[in-house]
């Protein structure tokens, strides 16, 4: 078995997102313990990333809703090249699909996981890590 | 409704030095460039009347971009009916598509297209760089924001995470394997040998490719391109334009420009396809030549993968077939059914960054290819570049 991927106990250094008034609801969800998006009213569909119309019906209706934080591995990637200083390698690199939306997605890190049981279809859930007021939605395997 | 493309064809092609750090100004790298295109075709400078590039003048990532349209039209002092410079194009040749597009509308005679890069030396000895990586300093209060604010985060800070998702995706629903992909490379290295502008021309061997270090998996060090310094230039011109010209010119039978998925590294729903399955399908509605016609294919591999999809995406193989297609690397081969990137692609000749696949198609068109000219000489090449959300292609053909 290989290194694991790493949990909140030991932070990687990270480049943080720029929290605007459009993509704010995403990153501080974390806060409270919620996944969110931006959604539809007239039509329920979720907007990712952020936009000032669904892309779906027009409507510029939009509300903020927190999703479950299930979501399944749709492809991933271990990534062993030291792009970031600070940011230890090996790591999982991946995009899930949140269990509400076919097609709302997520690029991720995969962590509390070993990373050769990193498999595409795998089950997941969000688990946040809050570094300097964001709250970063990493995922880990469901278990039990 | 009529292919307006056809109004076009390439006249002339040049290239400067390529290195792999060649530490020269990169505007003196594109002069050379263009300059020996201007020459080629056996135009005079007046006569350039349109100029294309892509991405333009861009600061950022370090040695992208070594010269924009403002840059050459100044230092060759051109007077412009046309011009056209920007990344948010249908891939690196978007540029040149735009440009036949220009001469046939009639906006232009002759348009000067050109890509210069200058990674190998702004990079220095630090090796390949993240995007957007350079802005952090070591967290010196740098926040991401666009598209990189969903990926630096996760420390996916390379189109190498990126397109690597997109390969284990194809792996996963097809069964491709590693040795597959590896068949890029190696062909790459053995057409490299014959190229002697190209990066590395050394053998490589499939151990050797088993025991590089891996970058992003299924990704190893071959699997990636090789940063360099240098710039392509093509001229295009109009049909009617073209007749006196020094070379007997380069038709374009037809191009592919689309993109109807969402314009994302991400949020493309079809994870083993990318934005060239779009592109593919577009040129061949504008034609009545057939995959099986090509006798050539310059197909992006700025990482492997983006070869297989784009051999998908233009239907020199089924959907998912591109792995068993490519296996045991013969039908690929200089002498194969299919010759691809015959002067040994990005991953062996150096991130010429899209443009150096269509100089070489029109290189093997022209028969100048020297030890690595395919036999025919060929009559119909295909040129394609970009991955992810960028994707762009030409069918080219001799006379
Ligand atoms: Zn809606």
């Amino acid at each position: 078995m290989r290194e694991k991927a790493r949990g909140e106990a030991d932070q990687p250094f990270r480049i943080l997102p720029r929290i605007t008034p459009e993509n704010e609801h995403f990153w501080t969800g974390g806060a409270e313990d919620e996944l969110r998006f931006k959604r539809c009213r007239s039509c329920g569909y979720y907007i990712h990333p952020p936009a000032p119309r669904c892309p779906t019906c027009l409507s510029k209706e939009l509300e903020v809703a927190a999703v479950s934080g299930r979501a399944t591995v749709l492809t991933y990637t271990v990534n062993h090249q030291p792009w970031i200083p600070g940011f230890p390698t090996p790591y999982v690199v991946a995009i899930v699909e949140i269990e509400e939306q076919p097609g709302l997605r997520l690029m991720t890190n995969l962590v509390n996981c070993p990373i050769d049981a990193v498999r595409i279809g795998m089950p997941v859930r969000v688990r946040f890590e809050a570094r300097d007021g964001v709250y970063l939605p990493l995922f880990e395997p469901v278990t039990g | 409704m009529e292919i307006l493309e056809r109004r076009a064809c390439i006249t002339g092609i040049g290239q400067s030095d390529i290195g792999r750090r060649l530490h020269r100004d990169p505007l003196d790298l594109t002069l050379d460039a263009c300059l020996a295109a201007i020459e080629d075709a056996g135009l005079r400078r007046d006569d350039i009347d349109g100029l294309a590039t892509y991405p333009g003048n861009l600061t950022m990532p370090a040695g992208f971009s070594g010269a924009g349209v403002t840059e050459v039209q100044d230092a060759l002092r051109l007077r412009l009916d046309w011009y056209d410079g920007g990344p948010e194009q249908p891939g690196q040749l978007g540029s040149v598509i735009n440009a036949c597009m220009a001469v046939a509308c009639g906006l232009a005679t002759h348009v000067l297209c050109f890509r210069s890069v200058f990674e190998g030396s702004a990079q220095g000895s630090r090796g390949r760089r993240g995007i957007g990586v350079d802005g952090g300093g070591g967290g010196g209060g740098f926040r991401a924001s666009g598209f990189m604010q969903w990926s630096l985060p996760f420390g996916a800070a390379s189109a190498a995470n990126w397109i690597a998702m997109f390969a284990q995706r194809h792996f996963h629903e097809y069964g491709t394997t590693r040795e597959q992909l590896a068949q890029i490379a190696l062909n790459d290295r053995k057409n490299a040998a014959r190229n002697p502008n190209a990066i590395y021309r050394e053998p490589l061997t499939l151990e050797d490719y088993f025991a590089a270090r891996m970058i992003s998996e299924p990704f190893c060090l071959y699997d990636c391109d090789v940063p360099c310094d240098g710039a392509t230039a093509v001229i295009v011109s109009r049909r009617e334009a073209a007749r006196d010209l020094r070379r007997t010119p380069i038709g374009v039978e037809a191009v592919g420009s689309a993109i109807h998925g969402r314009p994302s590294w991400d949020q493309w729903e079809e994870l083993s396809t990318m934005a060239l399955r779009d592109a593919g399908a577009m040129l061949w509605k504008r034609t009545d030549l057939k995959p099986a016609d090509v006798d050539v294919a310059e197909l992006y591999d700025g990482f492997s993968f983006i070869a297989l999809a784009w051999l998908e995406a233009l239907g020199f193989c089924g959907k998912g077939e591109s792995g068993p297609f490519v296996a045991g690397g013969q039908r690929i081969a200089l002498d194969g059914e299919l010759p691809l990137n015959t002067q040994g692609g990005q991953l062996s000749g150096g991130r010429l960054h899209g443009y150096g696949f269509l100089h070489e198609a029109c290189v093997q068109l022209f028969g100048e290819g020297g030890p690595r000219q395919v036999e025919g000489p060929p009559q119909v090449a295909v040129a394609a570049a970009g991955g992810g959300p960028l994707g762009g292609c030409l069918l080219l053909t001799r006379g």
